[in-house]
């Protein structure tokens, strides 16, 4: 069986460009419930590995080695925030059923209950080779 | 614990789980009291010592759990009828509980993966913690899905499948087997200190369906299949854990017993016959395996083989495997204009890239290769079997 790591970035959507702080609370909380009720059912079905949201971009880092003294640190705020990561699921399932599981992350619903249509990066993780291809 | 407790234990657990489940028509509830017998076993066992009928104590045993857990759920006091119902008379003592075990696990309602799950818990007598590590996810995970799996078996017939389900319910145990023993043949590379060793224990219950299933050729074809295949762990990976192809492996580390125990099965199964595919697949590996040196191989009839299994599987990556064949029999311009066929069927698989790259290599000609070993190093999701294409490529150019 595959892994498959699913990832969400920040970012405006073809729906939403408002970020999420400046939503309404209830939308918020529609949002996060929607979450949660997709990681319980992936639970159940016995297809979650791991699932995690992570904090925002405000506390982010990017930390570069230059060959030169000390490592470079940046702090975030970022201007570019949607190129980052704001959660991943990571599934043991077929192929066919990570990206019917991304297609449900993606519908998540933001304002007003409009689907975001968050673009969800679906990438299968390197495994060991099948008995048959050797 | 001795390691002769441990066996013993996982030998009798699948037919005291039979016992009990065709008694308490519940597979849920058996599961659990069987899985409590066995613990209550692992205590007193090494202390009082192993009782003179194991398989009975641990059936006599888990019948009293299956009581206690049915009184505890006072809400369901009419199972309690049921537990205590004597088994049906002229019930015969060695009727075969582990085929009829496997039948269930390897329903064709679950998911293969839900199917390798509860088939490694119920018949292979394996924990829910040691399946997880196999499979490398976490033991809540695992947990799940074996219990969604028993729930979706609950109300299940526990009984032989009628003759003309049969075949086909024997088919499905079969490819389960063979996911295991893939599963567990393919993890060989690091990480496998504490992983339970899967290819073996597929090949320990291929062998109990192989003892109850004599004379039926697939069922023999797998275990030979398995045994050939797994006869060249030895040479498969290199120190460093990179893959070794089969002409470039050390063939004097293959395992010689293995391979004369998978070459007497497959060679009376096919004379048996009616030959299948396992079969097929188990005489092109007792050929590669009855190579002395790669340059022996006997290519003619390997290729024989892969027609016969086009024929009567219809799978592209069977296609491509002959296409190698044809190269080495015809020539590798006549491997590539097969594989050329394979575009539209396997579109974009890294397998594709890899065999054109090795005909074009075989050809002599180094650019495309190369170029064909960095597609097929792209596309794969493997990373010892990246490692080994890219360093192709580098070696082409």
């Amino acid at each position: 069986m595959a892994k498959f790591l699913l990832l969400m970035n920040y970012g405006t959507t073809a729906t939403c460009d408002t970020p999420m702080d400046r939503w309404a609370p209830e939308d918020v909380a529609a949002h996060i419930g929607y979450q949660q009720r997709l990681g319980e059912e992936l639970a159940r079905n016995g297809e979650l590995v791991d699932a995690q949201g992570l904090s925002g971009p405000e506390l982010a880092a990017t930390v570069v080695f230059t060959g030169v003294g000390a490592p470079v640190v940046t702090d975030g705020p970022f201007p570019e925030s949607k190129e980052l990561l704001a959660g991943y699921w990571l599934v043991d399932a077929t192929r066919e059923r990570a990206l019917e599981i991304a297609a449900r992350a993606s519908a998540a619903p933001g304002p007003d209950g409009v689907p975001l249509g968050q673009p969800i990066e679906v990438r299968e993780l390197m495994s060991a080779p099948a008995a048959s291809d050797l | 614990m001795s390691r002769v407790v441990e066996d013993l234990l996982r030998e009798c657990a699948p037919r005291v789980l039979g016992a009990l489940a065709r008694r308490c028509g519940d597979f849920a509830l058996a599961e659990d009291a069987v899985q409590e017998a066995l613990l209550s076993a692992h205590r007193h066992w090494p202390v009082d010592g192993v009782p003179d009928d194991p398989r009975a104590w641990l059936v006599r045993v888990a019948a009293r759990k299956a009581t206690d857990l049915v009184r505890g759920e006072i809400a369901r006091r009419r199972r309690e009828d049921a537990v205590f119902r004597e088994p049906p008379p002229g019930e015969a003592a060695d009727r075969d509980d582990t085929l009829l075990l496997l039948f269930l696990c390897c329903h064709p309602d679950l998911t293969p993966a839900s199917a390798i799950a509860l088939t490694l818990r119920a018949v292979g007598g394996l924990t829910t913690a040691e399946i997880a590590r196999a499979f490398l996810v976490p033991e809540a995970t695992m947990a799940q899905r074996i219990s969604r799996a028993k729930q979706k078996l609950r109300g299940a017939e526990f009984a032989v499948p009628g003759p003309d389900e049969r075949a086909a319910r024997l088919r499905t145990v079969l490819h389960v087997l063979y996911l295991v023993f893939n599963e567990g043949y393919t993890s060989s590379t690091g990480g496998s200190l504490h992983r339970v060793e899967l290819s073996g224990e597929a090949i320990r219950l291929t062998r109990a369906v192989h003892a109850r299933l004599p004379s039926d050729g697939e069922v023999a074809g797998l275990l030979a299949l398995m045994l050939l295949t797994d006869a060249r762990r030895p040479a498969r990976t290199a120190p460093d854990g990179s893959i070794v192809p089969l002409a470039e492996q050390d063939r004097s580390t293959w395992d010689r017993a293995l391979i004369a125990e998978g070459a007497d099965l497959i060679t009376a199964a096919v004379e048996r016959g009616p030959i299948g595919e396992y079969q097929l697949q188990a005489a092109i590996a007792a050929l590669h395996d009855d190579a002395a040196r790669a340059e022996d191989t006997d290519w003619p009839q390997i290729l024989g083989m892969y027609t016969f299994l086009e024929r009567i599987t219809d799978n592209p990556v069977v296609t491509l495997n002959r296409a190698v064949a044809v190269a080495m029999v015809h020539g590798p311009a006549a491997g590539l204009a097969l594989v050329d066929t394979l575009d539209d069927r396997l579109p974009g698989h890294h397998r594709l890239d890899a065999v054109r790259a090795h005909l074009h290599e075989m050809a002599g000609d180094a650019s495309r290769a190369a170029a064909h070993y960095r597609a097929a190093a792209a596309r794969t999701t493997s990373l010892p079997e990246q490692r080994y294409l890219m360093a192709k490529a580098r070696r082409s150019t």
